[in-house]
Order: C-alpha cells, then sequence, then structure tokens
C-alpha cells in the first residue's frame, strides 16, 4: 500500500540502497565499467515509483475511464520505448514500428480478454485492477519481445548463411527464416514457462504477496495468481508472435531477396 | 538462353552484352574479385542489377516470381549451410523447403553415390570433413532436379582426382535429364576439361 511505503523511515530507505551500493562496489572493482547505468537505473526505479504510487492514490480516489485509458497509453509508450532500447543491434524503422505495434496488440487483446471475461471486473476501468493487472501483462511482454528481437537480429547476423541457402533453394522467405524465428520464440517463451514452474514451490509473486499481506485470503490470492501468470504468458506469446510474424518480412525485400 | 544487356551492379559489374546458354554447361571464369559470383547470384535473382536487363527465355526476370525462379534455377553456393543434423536431414530439408515431393532413402543414397559419399542416412555431418559438406550440399540440390544448376566454385574445397571423379558424374546425369550448368570457378583445367563453354569474366566484368 502506498501509505506503507511512504511510512518507510529515512534510515529504513537508506538501508534498503545498502544493496545497491554493495554492487556499486563489486562492479567497481571488477572494472564493469557499469556504474552508471547502475545509479540511473536505481535513481530512475525511485523517482517512477513514487510518482505512480502519487498517480495510482489520485486515479484509484476518482476513477474515470479516461484517466485509465490515458495511464495505460503511458504505460505502453514508455513499455514500447523500453523494449526499443533494449535492443543491442542496429535496426529497421520499420522493425521498431513493428516492435512497438506487436507488443500494443498483443497486451491490449490479452488485457481486454482477461478484464472482460476472465475476471469480468465492473466497471471494466476499475483503475484498482485494470492498472496493476495490465502493469503485469505488458511489463512480462515488454521482456519477452525484447528477448525475441535481441535473438533474432543476433541470429540473422550468425545464421545468416542458412537463410542464404534455404533460398538458394527454393525457399519461401517465410520458411527461410522460420528455424530462426522460432528460435527467437523459444528464447522469449522459455522464462515465461521456468517462472510458471518455480511459482508456489520458490517463489510468491509480487502480486500474491501483496495481497497477502493486505490481508486478502491466500487461497483469494492464489486464484488470482494463477489468472494473472497465465494472462502474462498469453501477453507474451501474443506479442511475440506477431513481433517475429511481421519483423521477420523485415529483412527481405519485394523481390524476396535478403536486405 | 540467359541474354544480359546493359547491366551494371556497383562497381562490380558492368556487362554490355551477355548471352549464357543453358541447355549445356558453361563455366565461367576469371580473377577473383571480378564478380563471376554476383553474376551467378543475378542468375537466380538472389540479387538484382543496379541498372540492364536479364532475360531467361526472353523473359525477363524482374517479372518472375523469385521462388519459383529459384526452383527451377537452384544455386549451389560456396559455402553453403547444411540445415540438418545428419545427411538424411540435410538431404530432405532441401526438398521440404522447395515443396517438392520426398524422395525415397534409396532414392537419396543414389545422389549421394553420384557425389561420392558412402556414409549412411544417419551419419551426423558434424563427422564430415569440408569437401564432403560440399558434395553433401551438391547432393541436396540434384535431388530437386532443377533446370538450371548455377554451382559457384563447386570444386573448391575437393582435391583434383575427386574433382574429376564427381564432375564427369554430375555432368552425365545433367546431360540425361537435360540440365544446363553454369559453373562459376577459379580452375581453368577444370572448366576446360567439363565445360562446353567458357565465358572469361577478366578485366572487371566488361563484356561487349
Amino acid at each position: 500500500m502506498p501509505e506503507k511505503i511512504l511510512d518507510l523511515s529515512l534510515l529504513q530507505s537508506a538501508l534498503a540502497y545498502s544493496f545497491i551500493l554493495l554492487l556499486l562496489f563489486i562492479v567497481r572493482k571488477r572494472q564493469l565499467g557499469r556504474e552508471g547505468e547502475i545509479l540511473n537505473a536505481s535513481i530512475r526505479m525511485t523517482v517512477q515509483l513514487i510518482l505512480a504510487g502519487y498517480a495510482l492514490t489520485f486515479i484509484f480516489a476518482n476513477p474515470h475511464w479516461i484517466i485509465t485509458i490515458v495511464y495505460l497509453l503511458i504505460m505502453q509508450i514508455f513499455a514500447i520505448r523500453n523494449s526499443i532500447q533494449r535492443i543491442k543491434l542496429p535496426v529497421t524503422r520499420n522493425f521498431r514500428m513493428i516492435l512497438g505495434l506487436s507488443l500494443f496488440v498483443g497486451t491490449g487483446i490479452t488485457l481486454i480478454f482477461f478484464l472482460f471475461f476472465v475476471i469480468r471486473v465492473d466497471p471494466w476501468y476499475a483503475p484498482r485492477y485494470c492498472i496493476p493487472i495490465a502493469g503485469m501483462i505488458v511489463g512480462n511482454a515488454m521482456t519477452g519481445v525484447s528477448l525475441a528481437a535481441n535473438n533474432l537480429l543476433q541470429n540473422m547476423e550468425t545464421r545468416r548463411n542458412e537463410v542464404e541457402t534455404s533460398l538458394m533453394l527454393g525457399a519461401k522467405p517465410t520458411d527461410a527464416i522460420k528455424p530462426l524465428g522460432d528460435q527467437a520464440f523459444e528464447t522469449a517463451i522459455m522464462p515465461s514457462i521456468q517462472a510458471m514452474m518455480g511459482m508456489g514451490l520458490v517463489s510468491l509473486p509480487g502480486m500474491m504477496t501483496g495481497q497477502i499481506l493486505s490481508g486478502t485470503f491466500p487461497l483469494t490470492a492464489i486464484k488470482y495468481q494463477i489468472a494473472i501468470v497465465l494472462a502474462n504468458t498469453g501477453g507474451v506469446t501474443l506479442s511475440v508472435i506477431l513481433m517475429l510474424k511481421y519483423a521477420s518480412k523485415t529483412f527481405f525485400n519485394k523481390e524476396e531477396q535478403l536486405s | 538462353m540467359y541474354q544480359i544487356s546493359d547491366l551494371k551492379y556497383k562497381n562490380i559489374l558492368n556487362i554490355k552484352e551477355l548471352f549464357i546458354p543453358t541447355d549445356k554447361v558453361v563455366g565461367i571464369i576469371g580473377e577473383s574479385g571480378c564478380g563471376k559470383t554476383t553474376l551467378l547470384r543475378m542468375l537466380n535473382k538472389m540479387l538484382s542489377p543496379d541498372t540492364g536487363e536479364i532475360l531467361l527465355n526472353d523473359k525477363l526476370l524482374s517479372n518472375l516470381d523469385s521462388v519459383q525462379l529459384r526452383r527451377k534455377v537452384v544455386m549451389l553456393p560456396q559455402s553453403p549451410a547444411l540445415l540438418g543434423k545428419n545427411i538424411g536431414e540435410c538431404m530432405l530439408r532441401g526438398l521440404q523447403l522447395a515443396e517438392k515431393a520426398l524422395i525415397s532413402e534409396d532414392e537419396m543414397l543414389t545422389y549421394l553415390k553420384i557425389v561420392g559419399l558412402t556414409q549412411s542416412l544417419q551419419d551426423d555431418v558434424l563427422n564430415m570433413s569440408g569437401g564432403e559438406k560440399l558434395r553433401l550440399a551438391l547432393a541436396r540440390v540434384l535431388s530437386l532436379e532443377p533446370e538450371i544448376l548455377l554451382l559457384d566454385e563447386p570444386t573448391a574445397s575437393l582435391d583434383r582426382e575427386t574433382e574429376n571423379i564427381i564432375f564427369q558424374k554430375v555432368i552425365e546425369l545433367s546431360k540425361k535429364s537435360q540440365q544446363g550448368i553454369i559453373m562459376v570457378t577459379h580452375s581453368l583445367k577444370l572448366a576446360e576439361s567439363v565445360c562446353d563453354e567458357i565465358i572469361n569474366m577478366s578485366g572487371g566484368g566488361n563484356h561487349a
């Protein structure tokens, strides 16, 4: 709950940041040169979460469909930006656009299905449900899409010869690139599958922990958690499949040659 | 018959006019960097020229569907990917990608025998030498029974004796099935011994 976070004393907060200090110390000692990135990430995380806390407090107190939609759109824009930034290799504008659209459409469909058919929350825009659930679905899909995009791009460098040989044998471009797409899909979906394996035994996911801490009966929390984990997997799958299907085409020109 | 006119590609190719027969064995020779491979890649639309025209049997290549063309004019590159774990898988992969009917194990072994491979279909390709891998890829393109076969330095990893034995057999097969072969090679000796016609690309690919 936001109140509890704000209730943390300065000393308590400082103690939590000692983990970052430890990380910075190790990174510096090993001369990994990532200090700036770590500092930037921890400051961003802090500022973003505080802002989100204030924004959510306001939104929960004044539920309105326009506010919820605007919040979801902002969330999507940041997720798209973040996943594009995570791409390590140079990409075309088309590729970036496809990545963003896939994330938007894939998570959008998943969220609509989840809100209207699975939990059937009324009103659908109830921010207490809609926003955190969307956050989890979009966050997971963002990671999945970035993993898939990086894997596909790397493979297009290292396994280009396979694609080219396939084309020379008379393969359609979609068939020539399919093994690379399959590998990228596997890379993206594996974290979701592994997370499901360990869930309940190794990890109690954040949403469930939050609900239990706030007094929800564990079995109710678990029902929600199961639905959320499945929705996350769905969001990753849909977004990644869309991205791979359309982004794969950007590697070929209209003459079905590798460009 | 390929008819090439006013073809230009970067600073690599500049061909005023060139005819390449497709009913015989044609060798394209020339020093490295003269554009032999680039030209070969253009014949099955793996590359398109910047300007100029290529006609195949009086049809503009640019008007032909690239995938359908590549199923008739199959190219064996210098370092082909094998696309499978074992020999049988590699052979079948070609037919699957070209959406052609799969062949029996006996038929696969016949093609492998033509290129001098006697291993079993289950043998791992990782255990094969560079020359054997190239021969496997050659057997795979033969199994596709294309109308025209484009071979890019097909003997690069083979010793002279193997080169002669294999090429006599490959050419025998292609003549029997009225298949044309266009082969890029640095070896004038090979070209002279197996080709019906030789095109010399030396001098920067300038052809009049």
